[in-house]
């Protein structure tokens, strides 16, 4: 017999093929020639556009529309691309609720922003489609750039390098290349294995090669690369998951949440992945709800999302939480977590309320408990693995400028580096702003 | 409520609002559910010579320009007259009429340039029993190669010359329609007038391609790989329309003449300003064919609503209104000077009449670091360029100066009396007034 949301412990099957399927379908289906024509026509192509400014790559947000609405997608996503290797998986991830579509003017106006994110996503997936790739590679300058990270970052640092003619070698600890991207982002906004064509395609550029199964610190260091390249590039992330240090943590099945996101992300068989019919997830940020949203869809019965101060402090944006809200996620604002209960394997979390006192988080005394077959922890993620020699800042490699680390000829950017917000835009913009130096020092 | 029936040139209708001589009006069935639904009257689709019928392409005849969501703004013909049998068509009139006596019955005819074929059709025209006839000298296309249409049409001594066979040889009212295909729409409104005409209605469509296939390399609407120019119609030619409506309603040559007023009327407001330019009526083509005959209640009740809040008690209270305020430019008055006013409530910052003034007018506008757009009154020309880009409505204004205000563009003071050019100190024909 076929399991239910309501059959007890850790379970696969919860929910029939279809209903699968459908849960883990495109958040945001794509836009047809019609609708894009219509979505575009309401672009008003802003002078020195707010939008453009908000997006951290600085995409020609109006010029890419008005290319869209003079029916040339291909000539729009060269637009986007030139600024935005990633913009395919930018299009599909970006929480342009917080970024370009926040200023659009008729966002501010009437409540309702031109649709920049599934626009872009239009304009993207023509040329994906047709399997083209706009941009050539320069001629060889005969300088090796070692890139430590197959992430955002990384991906779109090397293809900037590549488009100068260096030669790249990107090195990363997972057996497949994408970062989060392949491992991270919720499977419904990036689906049909989106991510994975997009690096092949990235890629077809030449002049980069990945290999992939390669940890620095264990396989290599960063004097070997140093030794042995012109440049370096870091783009490692963050590897570290940050620790509840709550009595009973070390239970079974408490979990990272961004481990058992992972799993979904590379599972073959949804069917046959495992969730319990009682989930808690800690956390107030994307990993969070992202963790939530997915085991509830995967055919969990009760999902609660506990987040320890109040609900304008967290992380998420609105649109994030109301999103986890939609799907049936429960989310109860301060508290925090006092003990893990259970014998072995954890069955109920304890949670204790907060009220926050000129900015310091204070427990009430009064407590409450949430059963839990599984627990998912996503407090954040912190800076694991960095190379000795360099300067910390802030749990992160310290930069200046575009990139740059104390250390002569290494280059640092993306979540692991100090500067802007751990977004997939944010590494390819800094990627990208990192290979321009990168470049400009090669020459000198 | 206001009263909304018509007399045009002696012919009633129980509304202004009729359909143009067109597919609409082709046959019974069409003109029937057309005043079922609520049609003050029709101009019957323009009816041929006796013998074998017109015939029409096999392929498309009709192109279009759109709005992004599809909106249809133009509509390109290249249809003839009726393909169906002259004697049907007369049967068929004489029918309809018979049951809605109330209606106005109009009959477009086109037969060739000589007197005995009119001699010949206007007989059994009146023996339909129709209100009047409506002679179509309009048809850019098709016909104008066989000496008909627009190829009278722009030759005001053939369309005097017609018009008045017409009222020689019928005793019903003869509307003359006009092609705008022409330099000066004046030129065959006198023509028609002089002939005896009881009326113009205007305008036919006007010559045009809509678009070029660029994998044909052919004009659209393509028939086996050609094109061929076609009449433009719908509401891209509206501005048009009303300004030939204009000319006609200003000249002294053809004052009192009643307008039948056609071309992009669309909405009832398209309709009320016709009128107010000096139409009797309103005559509707393409919206009819974008959107079927329903739109006739929105036409009635917009009209009526808009005449009751206005206290216009009969369409007579406010035909011809604006005509008087129609002039030449050089009779506009030179002092009166206005300015840009942007309010800032309503601006959503998009800096398009930034972009628009500085890239293209008079560097009138400033932006601040936090986008915040002012108008500079030292530059400001009053174009109203700003205020046609801005997509906010009523966001931009122009705001008169009073008169002793100091205009600081100029560094002089408004003048509190007016001046148009032909006082102007610039002007060597100005009549020396000193
Ligand atoms: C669950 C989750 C959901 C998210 N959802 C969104 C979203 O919807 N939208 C959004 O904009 N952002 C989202 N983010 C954030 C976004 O994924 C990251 O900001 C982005 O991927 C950062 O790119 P990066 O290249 O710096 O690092 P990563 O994508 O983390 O890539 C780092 C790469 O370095 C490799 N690596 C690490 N250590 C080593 C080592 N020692 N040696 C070799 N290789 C190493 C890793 O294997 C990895 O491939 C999400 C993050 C998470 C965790
Ligand atoms: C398909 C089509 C056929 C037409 N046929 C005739 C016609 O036979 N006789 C005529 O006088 N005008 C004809 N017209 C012109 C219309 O009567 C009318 O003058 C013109 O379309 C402008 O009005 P509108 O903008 O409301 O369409 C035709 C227009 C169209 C679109
Ligand atoms: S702010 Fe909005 S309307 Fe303006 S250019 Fe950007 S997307 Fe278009
Ligand atoms: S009216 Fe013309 S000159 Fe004046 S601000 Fe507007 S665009 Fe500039
Ligand atoms: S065009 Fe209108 S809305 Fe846009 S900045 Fe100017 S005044 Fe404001």
């Amino acid at each position: 017999m076929p399991n239910s949301p309501m059959t007890p412990g850790i379970v696969a099957n919860r929910l029939p093929e279809d209903r699968l399927q459908e849960n883990f379908s495109d958040l945001h289906p794509p836009l047809d020639a019609h609708e894009a024509a219509v979505a575009a026509d309401r672009c008003y192509f802003c002078h020195d556009a707010p939008c453009m400014t908000a997006c951290p790559t600085s995409i020609d947000i109006p010029l890419f529309i008005r290319e869209i609405q003079t029916g040339r997608p291909d000539a729009a996503a060269r637009t986007i691309l030139e600024q935005n290797i990633l913009g395919g998986m930018c299009a599909r991830v970006c929480p342009t609720e917080t970024l370009c579509e926040e200023v659009c003017v008729r966002e501010v106006a009437e409540g309702k922003p031109v649709e920049i994110g599934r626009l872009q996503r239009y304009a993207t997936d023509v040329v994906m489609a047709a399997n083209d790739h706009p941009f050539e590679r320069g001629a060889p300058t005969g300088k090796h750039v070692a890139v430590v990270g197959a992430g955002p970052a990384g991906l779109a640092c090397a293809h900037r390098l590549a488009m100068y003619g260096h030669e790249v070698t990107i090195m990363d600890a997972r057996p497949r290349p994408g970062g989060l991207n392949e491992y991270g982002i919720a499977a419904y906004k990036t689906t049909g294995g989106f991510a994975a064509a997009e690096v092949d395609w990235l890629l077809k550029i030449g002049g980069i090669t990945v290999e992939n199964g390669k940890k620095l610190g264990r396989d290599f260091s960063l004097q070997d690369l140093a030794r042995t390249h012109d440049a370096v590039f870091l783009a490692i992330g963050l590897a570290g998951v940050n620790d509840l240090g709550t009595p009973g943590e070390d239970k079974d099945n408490v979990l990272d949440a961004v481990d058992f996101i992972a799993d979904l992300r590379q599972a073959r068989d949804l069917s046959a992945l495992p969730v319990g019919r009682d989930i808690v997830v800690i956390g107030g940020g994307m990993t969070a709800v992202d963790a939530a949203v997915q085991s509830k869809l995967l055919g969990a019965l009760n999902v609660a999302m506990v987040y320890r101060r109040g609900r304008e402090r967290m992380s998420a944006s609105e649109y994030e939480q109301d999103l986890a809200a939609s799907k049936g996620v429960h989310i109860i604002y301060n508290a925090q977590p006092v003990a893990v209960h259970g014998n072995g394997a954890v069955r109920e979390v304890e949670f204790e309320y907060t009220v926050e006192e000129d900015g310091k988080l204070k427990g009430t005394g009064e407590t409450f408990r949430l059963k839990a077959d599984q627990v998912f922890k996503a407090i954040g993620q912190r800076l694991d693995g960095a190379p000795e020699g360099l300067k910390i800042e802030g749990g992160k490699i310290a930069v200046s400028g575009a990139g740059r680390t104390g250390l002569a000829g290494v280059w640092a950017g993306g979540d692991c580096a100090s500067g802007g917000d751990d977004l997939t835009v944010t590494g390819v913009a800094q990627g990208r702003d990192a290979a321009e130096d990168i470049h400009r020092a090669l020459l000198a | 409520m206001a009263d909304l029936t018509t007399t045009f040139a002696g012919i009633k209708s129980p509304n202004p609002f009729w359909l143009a001589s067109a597919p609409p009006t082709d046959k019974e069935y069409n003109v029937r559910r057309a005043f079922e639904a609520g049609w003050g009257g029709v101009v019957w689709k323009t009816l041929g010579e006796d013998g074998p019928p017109v015939v029409n392409v096999n392929g498309p005849r009709y192109g279009a320009i759109w709005g992004a969501d599809r909106r249809l703004l133009g509509l390109n013909n290249i249809e003839l007259i009726t393909d169906r049998p002259l004697d049907v068509n007369l049967r068929e009139i004489k029918a309809v009429k018979r049951d809605y006596p109330d209606r106005a019955m109009v009959v477009s005819l086109m037969v060739p340039c000589e007197e005995d074929a009119w001699k010949r059709i206007l007989p059994r025209v009146e023996e339909t029993g129709a209100d009047g006839i409506e002679l179509n000298f309009g048809c850019p296309h098709g016909m104008a190669e066989r000496g008909m249409g627009s190829a009278v049409g722009q030759v005001p001594e053939y369309i005097e010359m017609v018009t008045r066979w017409c009222k020689q040889n019928t005793r019903m009212p003869v509307i003359v329609k006009l092609t705008p295909n022409i330099t000066d729409i004046r030129y065959p409104a006198r023509a028609a007038h002089r002939g005896g005409a009881d009326a113009v209605s205007l305008i036919n469509t006007i010559n045009s391609i809509t678009s070029v296939n660029l994998d044909l390399m052919a004009p659209e609407p393509t028939i086996d790989g050609k094109g061929t120019h076609g009449g433009y119609c719908g509401p891209a030619v509206k501005p048009i329309a009303l300004n030939m409506v204009a000319e006609i309603a200003r000249d002294a040559d053809t004052a009192g003449l009643p307008i039948s007023a056609i071309g992009g009327i669309t909405t009832w407001r398209d309709a009320a300003e016709f009128i107010a330019l000096g139409a009797g009526n309103a005559q509707v083509c393409t919206a009819v064919m974008t959107y079927g005959f329903k739109i006739v209640e929105e036409m009635i009740a917009g009209l009526s609503l808009w005449m009751d809040e206005q206290g216009y008690a009969s369409i007579d209270d406010f035909a011809g209104r604006a005509v008087p305020n129609v002039t030449d430019w050089q009779y506009l008055n030179l002092n009166y000077v206005t300015k840009a006013r942007i309010n800032q409530e309503l601006c959503i910052k998009c800096g398009r009449c930034f972009a628009a003034c500085e890239d293209t007018s008079h560097q009138a506008i400033s932006m601040s670091e936090d986008r915040v757009f002012d108008v500079k009154d030292d530059e400001c020309v009053a174009c109203n360029l700003c205020v046609n880009v801005c997509p906010v409505e009523d966001c931009i204004t122009m705001e008169e100066l009073a008169p002793g205000t100091l205009d600081e563009r100029t560094g002089q003071k408004v003048p509190a009396e007016a001046a148009d050019w032909t006082v102007h100190p610039n002007n060597p024909s100005a009549a020396a007034a000193e």
